[in-house]
């Protein structure tokens, strides 16, 4: 396949779990006729039919558990929830309901439901439309939430969403979409639970996740001008979380920062940084930095909407300020 | 009371045992909740008998049911062991859900009970896509999904309504109309009067019907489920009836008139059905005697098998989050 972008990576392992698979169709709002509002399900209507393909109403909540109970009768729905923010309209469903069905039957139920949605701000679009949520799912035993920075990742994260029996939360970054990357022609997945070391140092880990990675990768360069060496790693999934890969790092480094789009306040970071020093405390040459997103409900202005967004030069004025490297 | 005249006299007397088997089970539950075996929220659902009994009656053994939290009388009337339903809500490890979902939450696959759902209204969207399931396989199979009269005000059953209406989906939504969504009358918080027209917004055909007569809930539910497995879409039923003990045991109903709860009691269902069954020489008295009696003895050992029965496992505590 060689070189492919996010949305084709993604618009790939949808047709091939289509193809190979009846019991998978996807539901959503505008995915068929229109194409899907990021373009990801362009063509599927006219390929795969109306029955597959499926046109919703504007009712998050309605066609979520739609989905919930076509899972639980044994098939595979996918659910395209437009973006993040409309998925608090579908949070019954998602939190109360997908998430405990299989625990509050002891087993008798499964709800094997791939919901897919679209997360992260920048794109000039205010406050409503530029949230990032995929914390709050995750903090939800029975939910599992895959993050994706790459193409690879966004097709190995898809394949393995088809292999679980659980609902999953796809959280696909807007701005991520054109973004191109290597995607081998031979079969593979990304398990859930796998972090991924983008990129070896031995001064400071920088943990990120979807496009944070990006600029985790962008800060590190600028330190490198400066001699010091950062360790990247792209957690890919939220829930399950490798703490491992993380560990092994930070006793490496003695130094980390977390570099999360969400905001600071109850952010996935906060999460993280408790772990590490639970963990690692004995490891650490300073705090456990972190750079979030500002507590400001997305602006609009280009300006003041950059401001509130993480991006290299504040992780690398955050690591001055907190770490003091 | 409906004459019925297509039922056999078995039929009839199952329906009898059927709602005799809530009835005790229910009172038993009640009691044992006061002598605190059973925990947190129990809502009884003594009075209702008819609609649980009359309307799965209606049903084959592949079509699914899916109901509210007030789910006792449903899953027993399905099919469930009522020993597994009493250890469900004793939290026993023998439970239908091994005491992790409790009163509110009965399950079992094993009859296409699809469970009882606590949060208002959450079971709709849910029942739309079980019937989108059996409509995508190609069956004929339908949907049976209870809900309560308060969940009519809720948004998920606007949106359950409309996509099961525009999808032609083979779902029966059976409104229990018990006259009160916990303790607020439902005239209070409705602008409809007939709350069953409310499904004329979706074009959806509806139905106002006797609640507390169980031939009646049985005849009305037949031509209903006949007219949804021939691929008409979706219908709405409401029941009227009514609830002879309070929202839940926690609550002493007191804002209920005594008179309105003496009326409702002369309609008592079970009663009802025992006068007709005799009345008309259906049944002798004694064979219904004989009934309560078999009755009596299924719920003691249903709650003696629960009391026996061992608690959960502390090891089991992460069980069943994921497969």
């Amino acid at each position: 396949m060689a070189e492919i972008t996010y949305r084709e990576a993604l618009t790939h392992g949808l047709k091939e779990a289509m193809d190979t698979d009846d019991r998978v169709f996807i539901m959503g709002e505008d995915i068929g006729a229109y194409g899907g509002a990021y373009a990801v399900t362009k063509g599927f209507l006219e390929h795969y039919g109306p029955k597959r393909i499926m046109d919703t109403p504007i009712a998050e909540s309605g066609f979520t558990g739609a989905g919930v109970g076509a899972a639980m009768a044994g098939l595979r729905p996918v659910v395209e929830l437009m973006t993040i923010n409309f998925s608090l309209l579908a949070l019954d469903q998602l939190v109360n309901h997908a998430a405990k069905i299989r625990y509050m039957s002891a087993g008798q139920f499964t709800v094997p439901l791939l919901v897919r949605t679209v997360t992260g701000g920048g794109a000039g679009l205010a406050a409503t439309h530029s949230q990032n949520f995929e914390n709050w799912y995750a903090s939800v035993p029975g939910m599992t939430v895959a993050v994706p920075s790459t193409p690879y990742d966004a097709l190995g994260l898809l394949r393995e969403s088809f292999k679980h029996e659980d609902p999953v939360l796809l959280a696909e970054h807007a701005l991520l979409y054109r973004l191109k990357g290597e995607v081998p022609d031979e079969w593979y997945t990304v398990p859930f639970g796998q972090a991924d070391v983008k990129r070896r140092g031995s001064d400071v880990t920088l943990v990120a996740y979807s496009r944070m990675v990006h600029v985790a990768l962008d800060a590190a360069q600028l330190l490198a001008a400066r001699g010091v060496e950062a360790e990247v790693i792209d957690l890919r999934s939220l829930r399950p979380l490798d703490m491992e890969t993380i560990y092994e790092s930070v006793k490496k480094t003695g130094r980390v920062a977390v570099v999360e789009e969400a905001w600071r306040t109850g952010g996935f970071s906060a999460e993280l940084a408790s772990q590490v020093q639970e963990e690692c405390f004995d490891y650490l040459d300073g705090p456990v930095a972190r750079v979030n997103g500002e507590d400001v409900p997305q602006p609009y202005a280009i300006n003041l909407e950059r401001a509130s967004i993480p991006d290299a030069q504040k992780v690398v004025d955050t690591l001055a300020s907190v770490i003091g490297v | 009371m409906k004459v019925a005249q297509e039922l056999t006299k078995e039929e009839m007397v199952d329906l009898y045992r059927k709602m005799q088997l809530i009835r005790v089970f229910e009172e038993q539950a009640g009691s044992q909740y006061m002598r605190g075996k059973i925990r947190g929220f129990l809502h009884l659902y003594i009075g209702e008998e008819a609609i649980a009994a009359g309307a799965i009656s209606a049903l084959g053994p592949d079509d699914y049911v899916i109901t509210h939290y007030r789910d006792h009388g449903h899953a027993l009337a399905r099919g469930m062991d009522p020993k597994l339903a009493m250890a469900e809500l004793f939290g026993r490890a023998t439970g239908s859900s091994k005491g992790k979902g409790g009163s509110m939450h009965l399950f079992d696959a094993s009859i296409n009970f699809m469970g009882g759902y606590a949060i208002v209204g959450g079971q709709l969207p849910i029942a739309t896509g079980l019937a989108l399931a059996e409509q995508y396989k190609g069956t004929n199979n339908v949907v049976l999904c209870f809900l309560g009269d308060g969940a009519l005000n809720e948004g998920e059953f606007h949106e359950a309504m409309n996509i099961a209406a525009i999808w032609h989906l083979p779902v029966i939504f059976f409104c229990e109309n018990n006259l009160y969504g916990m303790g607020s009358p439902v005239g209070d918080v409705f602008a409809v009067k007939e709350i069953y027209r409310m499904a004329e917004v979706y074009e959806m055909p509806g139905k106002r019907i006797d609640g507390m007569d169980v031939l009646a809930v049985r005849e009305a539910m037949t031509e209903v489920v006949d007219w949804v497995r021939s691929g008409n879409g979706p219908y709405f039923v409401e029941g009227m009836c009514y609830r002879f003990r309070g929202h839940s045991m926690a609550d002493p109903s007191e804002y209920r008139h005594k008179d309105d709860e003496e009326y409702w009691k002369t309609k008592d269902p079970i009663t009802a059905l025992r006068r007709k069954l005799i009345g008309d020489q259906i049944v002798a008295e004694s064979d219904l005697n004989d009934i309560d009696l078999e009755v009596e003895e299924l719920i003691n050992e249903a709650v003696q098998f629960a009391d026996e029965s061992p608690e959960p496992d502390l090891s089991t505590l992460y069980d069943d989050i994921l497969g």
